[in-house]
């Protein structure tokens, strides 16, 4: 059931091979970080008048096959969902469910981000209703695609570049269905109130305003207003109670306990003592720190330091959490700026605190807005699967060339004035610093130091760092070294992946142009390391 | 061993290590002999792309070292690195009782500077001998020593293939500038141990639950022996750790056993048990033994080094405990985790305005001595020579640290 997809291959300007059409539209191959200009006018939803929706406001219909019908539901369509639920979510996999009854075919899903909750879509794939998928794929949906499975070609963009695909008219969405925690009959709805709270709706928003229909569907319809909104009902179409919108037991998490493995503490703390020490650390400075294991470390050390040094931040950027709450609370970050809320911590702060700000892919990350946050921060901490002697990155595949994550905000975060990726340099006995990437997700020119247990190695480009940093005692290496080191561990350069010269899917870089390829596996090893999923 | 008869034929067959669930960096390996074929592998691993060639290459390697010519292994890979194949296939072999006098050892690694009996020890990480996954690492979180336990963390079921890792490990693992330590068993269980570790040059060997004076003769000679016999010219320096009541009363006895034994220490849960009593995060209950390690060792001219400190998480607590402990007389303690290390360090190094005290009070000595007077004064003060001692070690101990030595005033 393997599908192959003629077309021609192109090397592009970071030298890798790309196809020039990809799922029958156009593609134009990467042209260096800042080389490429898409021109004209923005594409936008067909003209509505508010005659046609119903004069006192209500738009309810009973249900979401009522909604999809009076949609115009047909074969070929995308349709857009958001990944605010996380691993909870139930809107996503129903609507397609629901379209599945009502006889559609070949449509293509355009999720922000896809979860292990989403493994279901293989069988609806299997059955033909679903064509492909442009969005990031995981765990056992990357597993399908990467076997060579799906029918079209998969597109992985960042969140930024999922923003920018809508704008340019690359990807239109027929329907947009909206899973919201809180709305009105109007259509109203907000993320950070109700039963299956989120926190920020911002991955919805462009859904919102694009998408030809919208549905938004609630598990805890209030009274009109629904205030604060997130999502205006006026760019609303039809707005569906249903019982639950997800389980959120998985929506959101406890409170995530800081690492006790001590390689990451000890490549967190390197981290944070590499902005103490390099002067970034100071006076009104700004970061982005995530939920992972190393980034929650991270701002636990760098909040210490800048205790002991007196020093506040202006704005942190990022994923919330409880611990960047509490330095909310104790005045050392003046405001989140909050792309993705993760604990109930976070949760009861975004509902209630003015400082804690929900921010969207829009005001952060999009390529076609006239400036944006992500690039106007002063140092970003990232992961990666791999990184090679290049400073070129990969968090899309594992070494063997599944896919494994999704971009998320990856891409665009390498905007930051220090971009930081902290990893292990090898996990188990995977080097993770490798001659050359398996899949090129973000260019080595935007990658300023990798903070690796074994030490800290500082992009060639950035002199000024390793001026900044001479001195302090941190153990700055050039990446070979560290690289040489971790074979000599491993016993020897590791074979790459073995791969079918087939595309699955292309990367996205955040101007809409194709960084790389992912290509068809060529086998299958039983006892590779599972891959969880997530963003 | 386990043995089997398939058509009249005896098969001899061993497994070791372990797989599976959430092991990683190990390995589990079912070995069984044949009487012809050659070798059959039957490999499943996590790294088998980027590394299978490899791992089925050290594999025949191994077994043609052990005499094995026919056989076959079914494994099972976690990422396991080469010195952790290496000694679980030889653990596997030995099991069925194959590869006598045979060994398989790893490429070995440069060692650092032979140590020194006086050197800094104020942390000593301990990494169970039997889980590979820590070793690797252990020396990048900067502790003074490295002890790769064979004892209290090695189930009495594993310390064959325990002390065949340790084994390796000492070879073929960066261990940095950290002393590296073997805690071994008591003896008679801890005479294969050394059998094992001393011809692999360990820095310092600890040795559990010592009573008596005798006891550190006995480690004292086998390791001597095997040393000698094994061409080991580094010195093996020893550690006597007092867990008893009995022990502590013989406490100067047992540091003056020897002149390889560079510290003493004392393990409090053992000495608690066997007093019968609750271990206290204040440490009251302790108290004199621990004042008393502190005297026999400093009589013995030997370090005095204190036990480990148990809740990971209560890094307060720990740097109570060990500002305490230095100012009782003790050069270091135990980490079980190595976020430890870090506060350790902190609690064991003198303050700053002892570090300038004593600093003038050598520049002071120091200046006596160039003028050629035989008494050393302070401003209007007098010192005496014990404590220009005391300061001269402190200065030489900060410098070892890595503090900065300012004295303060100049000298006048």
């Amino acid at each position: 059931m393997s599908t192959s997809f003629a077309t021609e291959l192109v090397t592009n300007a970071i030298g890798r091979r790309v196809p020039t059409a990809v799922n029958g539209h156009e593609a134009v191959p990467y042209q260096g970080v800042d080389g490429y200009r898409s021109t004209g006018r923005k594409a936008g939803p067909p003209i509505r008048s508010n005659s046609d929706y119903p004069t006192n406001g209500d738009k309810r219909v009973p249900d979401l096959e009522t909604a999809l019908r009076l949609c115009g539901l047909r074969d070929g369509m995308t349709i857009g969902t958001h990944h605010h639920l996380r691993n909870g979510d139930r809107v996503a996999l129903t609507a397609l469910q629901t379209a599945a009854r009502i006889g559609a075919r070949d449509l293509m899903w355009f999720p922000s981000a896809s979860f292990p909750c989403h493994e279901p879509v293989i069988d609806l794939m299997k059955s033909g209703l679903v064509h492909h998928i442009e969005g990031s794929m995981n765990g056992p949906l990357g597993d399908y695609c990467s076997h060579g499975h799906m029918r079209g070609l998969g597109v992985l963009r960042s969140h930024g570049g999922r923003w920018q695909a809508i704008q340019d008219g690359e990807v239109h969405i027929d329907i947009a269905v909206i899973a919201a925690p809180t709305a009105d009959y109007f259509g109203n709805a907000d993320g950070s109130h109700g039963p299956s709270a989120c926190g920020s709706l911002g991955f919805a928003l462009a859904d919102s305003i694009y998408a030809d229909r919208v549905i938004v569907v609630t598990d805890n319809l209030v009274p009109f207003p629904c205030v604060p909104w997130q999502i205006q009902g006026n760019n609303v179409d039809y707005v569906v109670e249903v019982p639950s919108i997800g389980d959120p037991a998985k929506i959101v998490s406890g409170t995530t306990q800081i690492t006790r493995s001590p390689d990451r503490l000890r490549i967190s703390q390197l981290v944070a003592r590499f902005l103490r020490d390099s002067g970034i650390m100071r006076d009104g400075f700004s970061f982005q720190a995530g939920a992972g294991g190393i980034a929650l470390a991270f701002v636990d050390y760098l909040a210490r330091m800048m205790k002991e040094a007196n020093v506040k931040a202006s704005f942190v950027r990022g994923g919330s959490t409880k611990y960047l709450v509490d330095l909310l609370h104790e005045g050392l970050i003046g405001c989140i700026l909050d792309g993705q809320t993760f604990d109930l911590d976070a949760v009861r702060s975004i509902a209630s605190d003015p400082r804690h700000v929900a921010t969207s892919p829009f005001t952060s990350y999009n390529f076609h807005g006239k400036g944006n946050f992500a690039s106007m921060i002063d140092a970003c901490v990232l992961g990666a699967t791999e990184v090679d002697v290049n400073f070129n990155a990969n968090v899309v595949t594992h070494s063997d060339g599944r896919l494994l994550h999704g971009i998320g905000g990856w891409q665009n975060c390498l905007f930051a004035g220090c971009t930081i990726l902290a990893v292990p340099s090898f996990r188990d006995r995977i080097p993770v610093i490798v001659d050359e990437v398996t899949t090129v997700t973000g260019p080595g020119e935007l990658i300023d130091v990798i903070a690796t247990e074994r030490g800290i190695a500082i992009n060639p480009q950035r002199q000024d760092l390793l001026d900044a940093v001479k001195g302090k005692g941190l153990p700055i290496r050039p990446i070979e070294e560290i690289k040489a080191e971790v074979e000599e561990i491993c016993g020897g350069k590791p074979a790459k992946a073995r791969l079918v010269d087939n595309p699955v899917a292309v990367v996205k870089w955040v101007d809409g142009t194709v960084i790389d390829t992912v290509w068809q596996v060529a086998d299958d090893n039983p006892y590779a390391p599972k891959v969880s999923g997530g963003e | 061993m386990s043995i089997s008869t398939v058509s009249d034929v005896t098969v001899r067959k061993g497994e070791a290590g372990r797989a599976g669930g959430d092991v990683r960096s190990d390995l589990h390996i079912a070995f069984e002999e044949r009487t012809a074929g050659g070798i059959e592998i039957d490999l499943q691993s996590r790294v088998d792309l980027y590394y299978g060639s490899q791992i089925r290459q050290q594999v025949r390697d191994v077994l043609q070292a052990l005499g094995v010519e026919h056989a076959y292994v079914a494994i099972t890979d976690e990422g396991a690195l080469p010195f952790v194949i290496a000694a679980r296939i030889e653990a596997a072999v030995r099991r069925a009782g194959l590869g006598k006098n045979k060994s398989a050892l790893p490429e070995a690694v440069a060692l650092p500077e032979p140590s020194v009996k006086d050197r800094l020890r104020r942390s000593r990480l301990y990494l169970p001998g039997n889980e590979p996954k820590y070793f690797v690492n252990a020396a990048l979180h900067g502790p003074d020593a490295i002890i790769l336990d064979l004892e209290d963390s090695v189930h009495y079921a594993e310390k064959d293939t325990a002390r065949l890792l340790v084994r390796n490990a000492l070879r073929a693992v960066d261990f940095g500038a950290a002393e590296r330590m073997v805690r071994i068993n008591q003896l008679p269980l801890g005479m294969p141990d050394l059998e094992e570790i001393v011809p692999q040059a360990p820095d310092l060997v600890l040795i559990p639950k010592v009573e008596t004076p005798e006891q550190v003769s006995d480690v004292v000679g086998a390791v001597n022996s095997i040393a000698k016999r094994s061409g080991v010219t580094r010195p093996i320096w020893l550690m006597p750790i007092l867990e008893s009541a009995l022990g502590i009363e013989n406490a100067f006895a047992i540091a003056s056993a020897s002149g390889q034994i560079a510290a003493i220490t004392i393990g409090l849960e053992d000495y608690t048990a066997d007093l019968g009593v609750a271990k206290t995060s204040g440490g009251s209950e302790t108290l004199y033994a621990r004042m008393r390690i502190a005297n026999a060792a400093h009589a013995a001219h030997v370090q005095a080094i204190d036990s480990v400190y148990g809740d990971v998480t209560d890094s307060e607590g720990l740097l109570r405990w060990g500002e305490t402990s230095r100012a009782m007389g003790f050069e270091g303690m135990g980490c079980i985790h190595p976020m430890q290390i870090e506060v350790i360090h902190q609690a064991f190094a003198p303050t700053l305005s002892e570090l300038e005290k004593a600093a003038k009070i050598v520049a002071a000595y120091d200046e006596a001595q160039a003028r050629g007077l035989g008494v050393v004064s302070l401003g209007s003060k007098m010192i005496d020579a014990p404590v220009v001692q005391r300061a001269q070690k402190l200065v030489a101990r900060a410098k070892q640290m890595g503090m900065a030595i300012e004295p303060a005033g100049e000298k006048s």
